[in-house]
């Protein structure tokens, strides 16, 4: 049986808040042993070594807003690339938006995308299928024989259901096969009129404008709901103060409630919109500077779950175009770790917190036995220093797609191996 | 022996005690063993009119009040709402005031809407048979029911009956849950969440959502019609759905206690609510059984209420 042996590693495992030097070993694609002494005074037997030099040694990311372009949309991204991009990232786990063509919202599209996934991409792949047909928001999904699938998730994506009847009716119904719904957040009427966040900025420029409000109108009414039907929810990115507080408060009351922030939330604002940039065009929309520290502050103090890249990639057909033209999304797989790094190192979040939130936290939503160093849980595993600085070069992303609002920009934190189940899915050269 | 129900009209089984219930059933077994002659004719209801009232289409239900109503000896009038002025914007008291001027001794009335029954009742001076009002309450099918419970296994107390379906819209549940437990069944709902009413937990029965649970050791799995309108979206996603979770086929029959007995009220959807393998299946089946005591049970019913009517002959 193959056994790797990580030594010389910074261990970091949120589940038993392990912050220590120490090693690892990795049996049959499961961790075996791990801990401080571990590999101290004995060289490891029939073992490969990898010695990790100090660097952070944790679990790998889990990202819980992944789209990609198959099937239907190939020349953006394939479940190949995506697997690429996301081995690149130090992603060795996403959850997959149901947006294709077909949408998924058929249990043999949930099978086609896990045997498509399992033979072409590096990283696990779990499809989340449609909340309502065709993501429509009219009439509900098959939840049950989708969730028997294998589908992880239900979401209508990037989009509101818009009557409060209908989503009434999918929370419950989802609540029946205890199934997690991602909810999006964005009132549909206030949203269609506006392209960015509304205020100073977005009137300068002669944009429509998306209220704050539009989110946290949508999430005071989901909490109600969530109260009446029982539902699991998770709000798939959080962007404003506003809702945030909406959030903390249901959990507050014991609701079950979490939500995500986007990376892009994290370190951009609508400032970063500059010059009608569309690559900084993203649902929702960016925010201030006080919602974005907010949502840093949310990351701290765990109102906030998890960080996800919420991942889209957009051809320069779609991104080529005047502002109001061009389509949301921003790719962002291979840019997670950094972004999601900055609110360490300019914020001072302890780097374990940050993990969490990259981790556990959505392993736990997904009920997986992944995002933690403990014996016999999946060696998906990633090695980065946090610290090395870099300028984000879109050409060099593993992605189809290079949409991405952090070209140029000067960041900190690198991941120099990716393992999955045991077997290393990407080396730094 | 119906001594014990002396009430002017029938109008829900939640008002009634376990005596008056057990006094119609004591009177339908008895409807059942004339059923089942050459003869089935008496003269009870001689004289007496019978007006059939249905604002809803029914096909069994207003047939077995016919026969029932027959079989006693009334002169007994169908009318449904297409034939009546309603389509020419009368109002329902209107048309019941019209009726109780006919002098009919009972008016049977089904309703889409639920009270709608005794709203009626309220206006006529005749005895007033609830055929069905809305979501709210059947009463003559929670009898007919019991009546064949009763005839099949003996008896009601202490067994245990699995109620699966649109517990939502159903007011074939609703009369069941209150006579079964009323003569002391253990009754359980089972439901999706999104067919199952918000407070069902404080009927006195058990509430499940997952039917595997919910039929585990059952003696009597009683199936609830799903209209096909319920499963294109708006509370179930689909048939194909519907069935695989709550459809009543070998497998789940399998986890009932051995030799269970399967019930619908009809008309089935086979192959959504109920496999026809089951449906058809004589040894656990009781459907056509339902159909046959439904007679007996009405006859019951009729017989009890023409006691009350103001000149009536005092019988023994």
């Amino acid at each position: 049986m193959k056994r790797t042996a990580f030594i010389n590693a910074r261990l970091i495992d949120p589940a038993t808040n392990l912050d220590a030097p120490g090693g690892l070993l990795v049996e049959g694609g499961k961790i075996a042993d791990v801990g401080p002494r571990l590999f101290n005074d004995s060289r490891p037997a029939n073992a490969d070594v990898i010695d990790c030099a100090g660097q952070v040694l944790g679990p790998g990311l889990i990202d819980l807003r992944v789209f990609t372009g198959e099937p239907g949309a190939e020349h953006r991204e394939t479940l190949a690339s995506a697997g690429e991009s996301a081995a690149a990232g130090g992603v060795t786990s996403f959850a997959m938006m149901p947006v294709t063509d077909p949408v998924i919202d058929d249990a043999a599209l949930v099978d086609f995308i896990k045997r498509r996934a399992a033979a072409n991409a590096k990283v696990n792949v779990y499809p989340c299928a449609a909340l309502t047909q065709g993501l429509e928001g009219a009439l509900m999904a098959e939840i049950g024989l989708l969730q028997e699938a294998g589908a992880v998730a239900f979401t209508d994506a990037d989009r509101t259901i818009a009557s409060t009847l209908i989503m009434r009716r999918c929370l419950t119904y989802a609540a029946n096969y205890d199934a997690l719904v991602i909810a999006h957040a964005e009132d549909p009427a206030l949203a269609a009129v506006g392209h960015m966040n509304e205020g100073a900025f977005a009137a300068r420029m002669g944009l429509g404008g998306i209220p704050a409000a539009a989110e946290a109108i949508i999430v005071e009414r989901d909490m109600r709901l969530v109260e009446l039907t029982g539902a699991r929810y998770h709000l798939g990115q959080v962007s404003t103060a506003a809702a945030l507080e909406v959030i903390a408060k249901a959990k507050a009351r014991g609701l079950p409630v979490t939500c995500a922030v986007s990376a892009h939330h994290l370190v951009l604002n609508e400032q970063d919109v500059g010059e009608y940039k569309t690559f900084a065009k993203v649902s929702p929309a960016l925010r201030t500077e006080d919602d974005r520290k907010a949502m840093v502050e949310g990351v701290r103090s765990g109102t906030i779950d998890a960080i996800v890249s919420s991942h889209d990639p957009q051809a320069p057909e779609t991104k080529r175009l005047p502002f109001a033209q061009a389509a949301y999304g921003a790719v962002g797989l291979e840019t997670l770790l950094p972004a999601a790094l900055s609110a360490h190192h300019e914020a001072g979040v302890s780097l374990i917190d940050v993990l969490r939130r990259l981790s556990l936290a959505p392993a736990n939503l997904l009920r997986l036995p992944a995002g933690r160093l403990t014996k016999g849980a999946p060696a998906d595993l990633i090695v980065f220093d946090p610290g090395a600085p870099r300028k984000i070069d879109p050409s060099e992303f593993r992605s189809r797609s290079k949409n991405s609002p952090f070209k140029g920009r000067l960041m900190q934190g690198r991941v120099s191996r990716t393992m999955v189940a045991g077997t290393t899915v990407f080396q730094a050269t | 022996m119906t001594g014990l129900f002396a009430r002017q009209h029938l109008l829900a089984i939640a008002p009634l005690t376990r005596q008056e219930i057990e006094s119609l059933l004591d009177l339908g077994a008895e409807y059942v063993d004339l059923n089942r002659q050459v003869s089935k004719k008496r003269d009870t209801l001689r004289g007496r009119t019978l007006i059939n009232l249905f604002f809803e289409p029914s096909t069994r239900t207003q047939s077995s009040f016919e026969l029932a109503g027959k079989r006693l000896g009334a002169d007994t009038m169908n009318m449904s709402v297409n034939q009546s002025s309603l389509k020419k914007g009368e109002t329902l008291i209107d048309t019941a005031t019209t009726l109780n001027a006919m002098r009919p001794d009972i008016i049977v009335i089904r309703h889409q809407d639920s009270g709608a029954v005794a709203l009626l009742a309220d206006k006529v001076s005749c005895s007033v048979v609830n055929a069905g009002d809305g979501a709210h309450e059947h009463p003559t099918q929670a009898l007919l029911d019991a009546l064949t419970i009763r005839r099949r296994l003996g008896k009601i107390e202490g067994l245990t009956v699995a109620i699966c379906g649109d517990v939502l819209h159903s007011r074939v549940a609703r009369s069941n849950v209150h006579l079964l437990t009323k003569l002391g069944a253990r009754v359980r709902l089972v439901a999706p969440r999104t067919l199952m009413p918000s407070g069902a937990a404080t009927w006195g029965a058990e509430v499940f959502h997952d039917m595997r649970e919910g039929i585990k050791g059952a003696d009597i799995v009683m199936m609830l019609r799903v209209q096909m309108e319920r499963m294109t979206g708006a509370f179930l996603p689909s048939q194909r759905e519907y069935f695989h979770f709550y459809g009543l086929d070998r497998e789940k029959l399998a986890l009932a206690k051995p030799g269970a007995l399967v019930m619908h009220p009809g008309p089935m959807n086979r192959g959504v609510e109920i496999d026809s393998a089951i449906a058809d299946d004589i040894d656990r089946s009781l459907i056509h059984e339902q159909v046959e005591m439904g007679v007996a049970a009405r006859m019951a019913v009729l017989d009890a209420l023409s006691r009350q009517l103001p000149n009536a002959e005092r019988k023994q």
